[in-house]
């Protein structure tokens, strides 16, 4: 009877908080295979060559990822030749967020030119897994022999606005430093971004 | 001449204008706390919000109903808007009018984005919407990274008045 009491307070507490618990530094990164807007499924196993991942959870709609846009496309050209290409995932429920669907995603991709895979996660499990808890959100992972692990989580710089012209440019200096056999000087930052979109119902997995 | 003709029809639209006409300040984050310290109310909710953040503007009339539902409490709702401050004028203004905001606006003044969230509430990722609750008496903090329906706000409030 007292564990059944327990566990009921356990679940009540559980969805009643609803906190999305963001994987911290030094996570192992959870493997992700989900459907590109190619149509095929993508997954880190694409990149063999690669030293890590930048994973970007960005989406359609939100202005903030919006204002971000050209930035993570920029920041692919320079991350992939020091080993570590972007992987995009749209975090949202298309059902919630219309303009985040597949076909939209297909659009905008094609629009905007991205470099990188663009991956769509309506289940919302690889979402769920890192804990992405807005749009944009970035993970930095690493090849180690441990497996793929977070380095750095937060944002892509200090500067959303575009407003200064020395920004801190957070993960681009961080793979440098990680090249260079340095620890980081910054793992994780915050910043303003659009809630990831999830039904009420499934936000306590 | 013209510049008179232009200085008096400037006149006449000024004054033709509803006198309570909402206004949207810069605010500092020392300014948010003062407003705290000094201001007469026990409780204050302060929800954070954005122009361009949907799930925000769903519940701002949830906020806007409680606060003047509790005018005669010792309640003071404060809106505080992330927008950048660029967006003063074409976005977060025009928003005010149009949906008829009574309760304070502000837009938040602050650039370090890294610094203002973690004072605001250490728990806090920097996802919009996201509410601050302030009860003086009490000396309680309580910051919540959601978005509100109207029942779950007053249950949240009545949890923490």
């Amino acid at each position: 009877m007292k564990n059944y009491i327990i566990l009921l307070l356990a679940v009540v507490s559980l969805s009643a908080t609803a906190q999305i618990n963001t994987l911290p530094v030094g996570s192992k990164a959870p493997d992700i295979k989900l459907k590109n807007i190619d149509g095929k499924l993508a997954s880190f196993g694409d990149f063999p060559k690669a030293k890590g991942f930048v994973i970007v959870f960005t989406c359609n709609t939100c202005p903030y990822a919006q204002a971000y846009e050209q930035r993570i496309i920029a920041l692919n050209s320079i991350s992939t030749p020091l080993g570590y290409p972007v992987i995009a995932v749209n975090p949202n429920d298309p059902e919630i967020s219309k303009g985040d669907s597949f076909d939209k995603m297909q659009e905008r991709a094609t629009a905007k030119k991205y470099t990188f895979p663009y991956l769509f996660d309506p289940s919302q499990k690889i979402t769920n897994l890192y804990g992405a808890a807005k749009t944009p959100h970035l993970f930095l992972a690493r090849k180690t022999d441990k497996g793929l692990i977070i380095e750095y989580t937060g944002a892509l710089d200090d500067d959303p606005q575009e407003a200064n012209a020395s920004r801190t440019h957070y993960v681009e200096d961080a793979i440098k430093s990680l090249n260079a056999g340095k620890a980081l000087t910054v793992s994780s930052t915050k910043a303003i971004g659009c809630t990831v979109a999830r039904a009420k119902n499934k936000t306590s997995k | 001449m013209g510049k008179l003709l232009f200085l008096w029809l400037l006149l006449i639209v000024c004054f033709c204008s509803p006198a309570k006409s909402q206004t949207v300040s810069f605010l500092k984050l020392d300014g948010l706390e003062q407003r705290f310290e000094k201001g007469k109310d026990t409780v204050y909710i302060v929800n954070f919000w954005a122009s361009w953040c949907m799930p925000c503007l769903k519940e701002l009339p949830h906020f806007e109903k409680l606060g003047q539902s509790l005018k005669e409490s010792k309640v003071k709702v404060l809106l505080v808007s992330l927008d950048f401050k660029s967006k003063l004028k074409s976005a977060v203004v025009p928003l005010v009018k149009r949906l008829k905001l009574k309760n304070e606006v502000y837009l938040l003044d602050e650039a370090d984005q890294q610094r203002y969230i973690e004072r605001i509430d250490k728990q806090w990722s920097g996802a919009l919407p996201a509410t601050l609750l302030v009860n003086k008496t009490k000396n309680k903090r309580v910051f919540k990274e959601q978005e509100f329906t109207y029942p779950e706000l007053i249950d949240f409030y009545k949890q923490n008045k």
